[in-house]
């Protein structure tokens, strides 16, 4: 006992060290360069994609973060879809549609011969059964975390228990053919047939839903769990069939041979998790992964010398300095002398030469040029410390200290590094005399937090992007109301808003939205200040990917070569 | 032996117990609104309002306290606020990962700090042992993130003339085109129980880069563990008085040297391997492994209470046990400890 006591510490030990040794000679034995997914040249192979999280779970219907709909997009397909590379609607499974004049009923005409991934056939019945189901959720489903996008864009289900949800404005679905369906309305949305391009309304397989019982998420109120349907069996129409999910680690899809469109020229597409963004950076360069997304600007100039492909996406963002009028610590804000000073102390150009990506669009106003209702003639305050001074002076408010407060540690599409942009403001606010109290906070929870959950902020960095081609998207989520965020309250804007949005069609919604971007930029609740467009790099060789301003990438165009 | 054990099972409930109020109490107190993590950048007042209604957070903390203790001993961990995804699955699901990965480490500093301990004390003063002094001093205070950083460039990506050296993967825990049957989700096991050598291998091979860099802190720290404690026994009267008997040089290093120095490294051991969980957060996230680690980064960053409470929880238990382990193993190294 006493002898092998001692024995087995030391024999540990041992093979310990003999495991440690042979792990090295055999790794000297490895062939250089890494570990390519690339499988083959030309047609065929793998692509591996890396994602900065997983995909909540794989039914969009239940999602509205990117991750989920990266996925998404390249299963599944809704009635509308984009143009490739910019945010305008275009026919996908629907190939076209008419409006009644009342903005009421919208009849789509679908294409024919498209069928779901399980063989199921797509047609006027399948899409009665999606609007059906999205219509008819209850209890947890109602939940806004679950079904975000409805419940925001149609208003309602047809029974709540919540008042405010009873009822929608979705009126019903008639099947006229096989080809032929028709969607009522209670009462006009000019934005539906672009937000049916959002991947949370994409078509899909009846059977299948009820094969896995799509809707049953189970658990109790505060304790969701999805359906088999929602991990492990989403069925659509798109280019790529799902193969698998490990989650954590990655998502596994494969093309699908009789995919109505361009079937993919890959075999594979792989959506790998790589939270870290240094780590994808360094997957890419060691050929692990051949692109990802939300390349950070310090890295571009490196990436492309070595032979990397970076491309942007048309820009579909704002990125803004916040003020608070109802601030805490900086009461002088209310006044719009001293807001309309903090516009003339801001050189926009420099804050984007010295923080955002190359070639970023400056903005004049709260929605990028491509939105509807961008107004070329709203009034605008150009650089100048000078005039800056003098309306400071005016409004009694030389020497005041403003709270500036920013987020650290994370990097969004329109904010790609908010301590840069918060330095090289505050030197520019410094200059004119406007003492700076920096308060940085941690992006979520607490930055995000403080800003919209209380008064006790000052100025502030943020932004926002857009999901799909409408104005209210971005106008209606700033200033549709009365928020912690602004802090003001102005009766005539909120009611603007909310008559613009009730308009029936987009053509009679852009000059009211023209004329309320001129009344945002006189009134000046805060200051525009680019339109920073996300990059992405890819390893030499991946040719065919077209970058999307509302992120509608689908991969059936993408090749590998070596 | 047995009644050692059922002892210190018995005092894990109250242990764990004093726990739950803390961490339940903690996580409560740190700002931010987990319904607001939930919904978004731009959520709703009202909508935030609705969600913490129905998720129970709106209710008086001592009442959700309960809840969630009437649910412990349902066997219920509740299920993540962010995924869905309940918490004993997710969990199981990812340990093994981190098990790996911490036994990688253990395996670098284990197999590489106790010889180097023992031959610094052994030739104190010489070469060797200073550069093991110094460098042990530089593996504690080298940040991981920055550390792992540093290995990845070097062994993954390459730098100029030392591009020779870039033959490991950056991250992950098997190369994505492999096709790899997971019995147990330990990959290695996994590759060595079906017989895919491959897949084993390539695992192995994961492993390295993540070992080192989440093995170099306690490395440094068994290494000077073991460097004092030998020293300390070498000065030992009985020492001198086994090597003035006239026994053989290697039988005084087993017999006695070796074997009273080891206590104080085995409780190093068994400290670190519970420390190296809480390290595996950031080397996890670097080196995207799909571990408890990486997965507590996220819920903390969304406030995700069910993932946090069931994670920390499970890690308590775990570390406890462990240490129960080296406890138990002092009375097979040293025959004065009696732990009836």
């Amino acid at each position: 006992m006493r002898r092998s006591s001692l024995r087995r510490p030391l024999a540990l030990v041992g093979v310990a060290a003999l495991a440690v040794s042979m792990a090295a000679c055999a790794q000297s034995e490895r062939d250089g360069g890494g570990e390519g997914g690339t499988e083959g040249g030309g047609e065929g192979g793998t692509f591996v994609f890396g994602a900065s999280s997983d995909p909540v779970m794989l039914d969009p219907a239940f999602a509205s973060d990117g991750e989920t709909f990266r996925v998404a997009r390249n299963i599944f397909e809704g009635l509308v879809g984009v143009e490739p590379g910019t945010a305008e609607p275009a026919p996908l499974l629907a190939e076209s549609w008419t409006t009644s004049e009342d903005g009421l009923s919208y009849t789509f005409t679908l294409k024919e011969g498209v069928t779901f991934h399980d063989g199921t056939d797509f047609n006027a019945e399948a899409v009665c059964a999606n609007f059906e189901r999205w219509h008819n959720w209850t209890g947890l489903l109602q939940s806004e975390n679950l079904t975000y996008y409805y419940q925001n864009l149609f208003k309602g289900f047809a029974q709540s228990d919540d008042p405010e949800l009873q009822g929608g404005i979705y009126a019903g679905c008639e099947v006229g053919s096989d080809t032929e369906v028709t969607i009522n309305l209670n009462e006009p949305f000019a934005g539906f047939i672009p937000a049916l391009s959002l991947p949370a309304f994409s078509m899909q397989s009846p059977s299948a839903m009820q094969e896995f019982d799509a809707d049953n998420v189970q658990g109790t109120e505060d304790d969701p769990r999805f359906s088999a349907y929602a991990t492990e069996h989403p069925t659509g129409t798109g280019p790529f069939t799902f193969d698998s999910w490990e989650r954590g680690q990655q998502v596994t899809l494969s093309r699908y041979d009789d995919y109505w469109g361009d079937v993919a020229k890959i075999d594979r597409a792989i959506i790998r998790t790589i939270p870290d963004g240094n780590a994808r950076l360094q997957a890419l360069q060691n050929g692990e992964i051949q692109g990802y997304d939300n390349v950070l600007p310090g890295d571009i100039a490196g990436l492309e010398e070595d032979g990397f492909t970076v491309m942007q996406r048309p820009p579909f963002t704002i990125l803004y300095l916040g003020i608070n009028q109802a601030s805490t610590t900086t009461p002088q804000l209310a006044d719009v002398r001293v807001r309309q000073a903090i516009a003339h102390a801001i050189d926009k150009e420099a804050v984007a030469s010295q923080s955002l990506p190359e070639d970023t669009e400056l903005a004049t106003q709260f929605i990028p040029p491509t939105v509807i209702g961008w107004n070329e003639d709203v009034p605008t305050y150009d650089y100048d410390p000078e005039r800056a001074k003098q309306l400071l002076a005016e409004a009694g408010a030389e020497g005041m200290t403003v709270q500036f407060n920013y987020p650290t540690d994370v990097s969004r599409p329109y904010m790609p590094s908010p301590e840069d942009t918060y330095t090289a403001i505050s030197a520019q606010l410094e200059a004119v005399g406007i003492n700076v109290e920096p308060v940085a906070d941690r992006w979520s929870p607490d930055y995000l937090d403080k800003i919209q959950g209380t008064a006790d902020h000052g100025i502030h960095l943020l932004g926002w992007t857009g999901d799909y081609n409408d104005t209210d998207n971005f106008l209606g989520v700033f200033f549709g109301g009365p928020s912690n965020e602004w802090g003001f309250d102005n009766p005539e804007l909120f009611q603007a808003l909310t008559e613009a949005r009730q308009l029936p069609t987009r053509d009679e919604q852009e000059p009211a939205y023209k004329e309320i971007n001129a009344m945002v930029m006189e009134y000046l609740p805060g200051i525009p200040i680019a339109h920073p467009s996300p990059s992405l790099a890819f390893a030499p060789g991946v040719e065919g990917y077209q970058p999307s301003p509302v992120n509608d990438e689908v991969w059936n165009t993408v090749t590998i070569s070596e | 032996m047995l009644r050692f054990v059922i002892r210190r099972l018995a005092l894990l409930v109250p242990v764990l117990l004093g726990l739950l109020v803390l961490l339940f109490g903690w996580l409560r107190a740190l700002p931010g609104d987990p319904a607001r993590a939930m919904l978004g950048q731009r959520a709703t007042p009202d909508a935030i309002a609705r969600v913490n209604a129905q998720y129970g957070f709106d209710k008086p903390l001592l009442e959700q306290f309960f809840t969630y203790i009437g649910q412990l001993l349902q066997g219920n961990f509740g299920a993540s606020t962010r995924t869905g995804e309940p918490v004993l699955d997710s969990f199981l699901l990812r340990f093994p990962a981190t098990v790996e990965l911490a036994l990688a480490a253990l395996l670098f500093a284990v197999a590489i700090g106790i010889p180097l301990g023992y031959y610094a004390a052994r030739h104190a003063g010489g070469i060797i042992d200073t550069m093991a002094v110094s460098g042990s001093l530089l593996g504690v205070s080298i940040p991981v993130f920055f550390l792992a950083y540093l290995l990845k460039l070097v062994f993954s990506v390459g730098i100029g003339p030392l591009e020779f050296l870039a033959v490991l993967p950056t991250s992950g825990r098997q190369d994505v085109t492999i096709d790899a049957t997971h019995l147990t989700n330990f990959y290695v096991l996994d590759g060595l129980l079906t017989r895919e050598w491959d897949a084993a291998w390539d695992a192995v091979v994961h492993l390295v880069l993540p070992g080192i860099a989440l093995g170099t802190i306690p490395l440094a720290i068994i290494t000077r563990i073991t460097r004092a404690s030998v020293l300390e026994v070498l000065h030992e009267d009985y020492v001198r008085t086994a090597e003035a008997k006239g026994l053989t040089r290697s039988l005084i290093r087993r017999r006695h040297v070796l074997r009273n120095a080891l206590l104080p490294v085995v409780t190093t051991i068994g400290l670190q391997a519970g420390l190296l969980f809480s390290g595996a957060v950031l080397t996890e996230s670097v080196f995207a492994i799909n571990g408890i680690g990486s997965y507590l980064f996220l819920a903390i960053g969304q406030l995700d209470y069910a993932v946090l409470q069931g994670y920390i929880l499970f890690i308590a238990v775990g570390y406890a046990l462990i240490n129960m382990l080296v406890d138990l193993s002092y009375g097979l190294i040293d025959p004065r400890v009696r732990v009836s």
